[in-house]
Formats: structure tokens, C-alpha cells, sequence
């Protein structure tokens, strides 16, 4: 909460002897902080979106990212919704323990933070599978047909399918002609070529740069609310009278959600 | 200087601590919020997972632009809930609100603008008409 927007004259405001925007100054440089960090996300995602905008195909979000845990594939952005659910709820049980901080309320504080800490390392654990599966690959890779490069697929009859982009399928016998005078084959992601846009292989560099940069954030995140902890349990923000330092953590740990929201449109909904 | 945080009888520190009977009030602003950002998150996905970005022909699905605008609304509505509400940024001060919003979305959508801008040249350039591709 805003410490006190009631009336003040400017020359109390700008005379010195304190913020003029009555915020403490930590709190003011955490701000500066988030706008110089929202600043280089910014530039990931629009540099993202104009390698894009030139690029004569991309792959869709919903056919990249089916896979279930445990389930395998044909879950089109299930996995993503559930991470993406986890980290907003994260996101609230912070506001939560800075609430409780507000009414000083110790236990409270260590009890929301605590929850806070473990949907960060479920969010990062959800995205270290994520990666392996997109590493990894689908099942069946990708072929390099006449008709250009296709993504391998069967169905639940066991029948061959071909993904020819842009949601075009081609399947049985032209399928299996297709099939058989391959001239090459590609598995997986990496720096160099991804089966997911064969044509395009910055696609799987945008996806790691900016899913790692922001998975590195959660990381650093999780540390630094672990960290926070710490000192809550140990009433060290008892003792200082206000527990201004979780508000701080906080402001970076909903940044991070923030992030997110726009990684999950950019990369998966569009 | 000795650090403000550190204060403990500083106005816009300890003011900021408030009652029991006010805690209900922001918990349930708190949880609304949250229903709110979750049900935006559900509509997203129904939505790409049911409409398709090009039909079964690989024809150009003619929704797909009102769609795409229409997440990308979405996004800013659910941006604007956790800035506001959850960082409290609302409730501080105007001058401070604007301090953080105004260079940023001033910057952000003239980065957007010349980044669309100049990829619409490379459009051109590598898939257009006279493109330098055979």
C-alpha cells in the first residue's frame, strides 16, 4: 500500500528530508530496476517478433507444445497452462505475505512466502522438462520430402501423417510415397536446426534465449525469496519493525510473472 | 545518509502497516484479482486450442486476425491487473506511477513500431514480389 497519499504541499514534497514520491528509496531503485529489466525483455520479444514478421513460416504454438507429462502428446498448450496457472498463483501467495508483512503477522508471512518459494521451483522444474522435451523432440522427427519438410506423425490407428505447416496434413498412400523418397531427417532443437521450423532455425535460438533468460529470473527469484525467508524466520524484519524487504522480493517476483504473461502469448498463444 | 528501510518510525514505512479489519479488505481485493487473472489464462488457451490459425486446406483462417488482437488484449488486461494491483503500483503516488510507466510504454511502442517497420522491408526483400530468392 501507498504509505500516505493525502495531502502534502510541494514545498514539504520537493523540500528535501525524504522521497517525494513518499517511497522508501529501496523501493524506488527496485522499480528502476524492473524498468530497465522490462526493458531488455522488450527487446528480446521484439526482436522475436521481427525475425518473425520476415520469416516465411513459423511453427504454431498448439503443435510445437502438446505434451503432457506422463500423458505424451496431443495436449495442445495444456502443460504451458497448468506452469503459467502455477506461477500466477504463486504471484498471489506473495501478495499474500506482503499483506500478512503489512499486519506484521510473522507466521503468516513465513507460511505465504514458503508457498511462494515452492511454486518457483515448480514453475523452474516445469520448465527444465519443457526443455528436454523440446530438445528432444516429438517421436518421429521431421522428413525432407519433395514437397518440402514435414513433421512425422501417427495417428491413433497407427497411420501415417504428414504436418506440412500451416495445418496442412497429408496422409495415406501420397503419405507413405512421400515417406519413402525422403532425402533427409531431422530430430529435435538445437542452435542449429529445430524440426519444429526446419526453415527457420532461429526459432529454437529465440526460444532458448528468452524461456532460459526468464527461467534464469525465476531461478535468481526463488534464491532471493529463499533468502528473505531466511531473515523472516530468523525476525530480523520482526525487530526492524515492517517487513518492507519481502515487499521488495515481491515487486521482482511478480515481475517475473509479468514476463511471463507476455513469453506465454508471444510464444504460445500467437 | 542512513537508509530509509532501515528507519523504523519513517511516514511511508510504518504508515504502511495496517489492521486486521483492513487485511480482509485488500485479501479480498487479492483473491478477485486472481479469479480474474485465471479465468483471462483459460479463456487464452480454450481459445488456441480450439481456433485454428489456418483451416484444414492451409487457407488463412479469416478470424485469426481478430483472435490475435484480441490475445494480445488479453495480455495487456492481465499486464495491467499484476502491475496495478498486485505491485501495488495503483496505489502509489501519480508522480510516481508515471515516473515508471510513461518512458517505458513510450519507448517500448516506438521499438515495437520501428522493429515492425523494418521487418516489413525484409518481408519484402526475401518473400515479396521481387524478392532477391529465386
Amino acid at each position: 500500500m501507498a504509505g500516505d497519499s493525502d495531502n502534502i504541499s510541494r514545498t514539504e514534497l520537493w523540500g528535501g528530508n525524504g522521497s517525494p514520491f513518499r517511497i522508501s528509496y529501496g523501493k524506488q531503485w527496485m522499480w528502476m530496476f524492473l524498468v530497465s529489466d522490462a526493458l531488455t525483455f522488450g527487446g528480446l520479444l521484439t526482436a522475436y517478433g521481427f525475425a518473425r514478421h520476415q520469416a516465411p513460416s513459423w511453427p504454431i504454438g498448439e503443435e510445437t507444445f502438446n505434451a503432457m507429462p506422463f500423458l505424451g502428446n496431443g495436449y495442445p498448450l495444456l502443460y504451458v497452462a497448468l506452469m503459467t496457472f502455477i506461477l500466477i498463483v504463486s504471484s498471489v501467495t506473495m501478495v499474500l505475505a506482503v499483506e500478512a508483512g503489512h499486519r506484521l503477522d510473522k507466521k503468516g508471512v513465513i507460511k505465504w512466502l514458503l508457498f511462494t518459494v515452492i511454486g518457483g521451483l515448480f514453475f523452474v522444474g516445469s520448465q527444465g522438462w519443457e526443455w528436454y522435451h523440446f530438445i528432444h523432440g516429438t517421436h518421429f522427427g521431421s522428413i525432407l520430402t519433395s514437397e518440402g519438410w514435414a513433421v512425422v506423425d501417427y495417428n491413433s490407428a497407427n497411420e501415417l501423417i504428414l504436418r506440412m505447416g500451416r495445418g496442412l496434413t497429408i496422409t495415406g498412400e501420397k503419405a507413405a510415397i512421400l515417406f519413402d523418397s525422403a532425402t533427409a531427417t531431422m530430430q529435435g532443437a538445437n542452435l542449429i536446426e529445430n524440426e519444429y521450423a526446419p526453415l527457420v532455425p532461429q526459432y529454437a535460438n529465440f526460444f532458448f534465449f528468452i524461456t532460459g533468460f526468464h527461467g534464469f529470473h525465476v531461478f535468481s527469484g526463488v534464491v532471493f525469496n529463499f533468502i528473505i525467508l531466511i531473515n523472516v524466520v530468523r525476525g530480523v524484519y520482526e525487530k526492524r519493525g515492517h517487513y518492507e524487504m519481502v515487499e521488495k522480493v515481491g515487486l521482482y517476483w511478480h515481475f517475473i510473472d509479468l514476463v511471463w504473461v507476455f513469453v506465454f502469448t508471444f510464444f504460445y498463444l500467437l | 545518509m542512513e537508509r530509509d528501510d532501515l528507519v523504523q518510525d519513517h511516514s511511508y514505512s510504518v504508515s504502511a502497516n495496517h489492521d486486521e479489519a483492513h487485511g480482509v479488505e485488500i485479501r479480498k481485493k487479492i483473491w478477485k484479482v486472481t479469479g480474474i487473472l485465471t479465468l483471462i489464462t483459460v479463456i487464452e488457451v480454450l481459445i488456441g486450442a480450439f481456433i485454428k490459425q489456418y483451416d484444414s486446406s492451409g487457407a488463412d483462417n479469416l478470424l485469426w486476425p481478430y483472435v490475435k488482437i484480441g490475445f494480445l488484449v488479453l495480455t495487456v488486461v492481465k499486464a495491467a491487473y499484476i502491475v496495478l494491483v498486485f505491485m501495488h503500483l495503483g496505489d502509489e503516488r501519480k508522480s510516481f506511477k508515471w515516473v515508471i510507466l510513461a518512458p517505458y510504454i513510450l519507448f517500448i511502442l516506438y521499438l515495437i513500431f520501428i522493429c515492425l517497420t523494418e521487418s516489413s522491408y525484409w518481408f519484402e526483400v526475401f518473400q515479396g514480389e521481387n524478392s532477391i530468392n529465386p
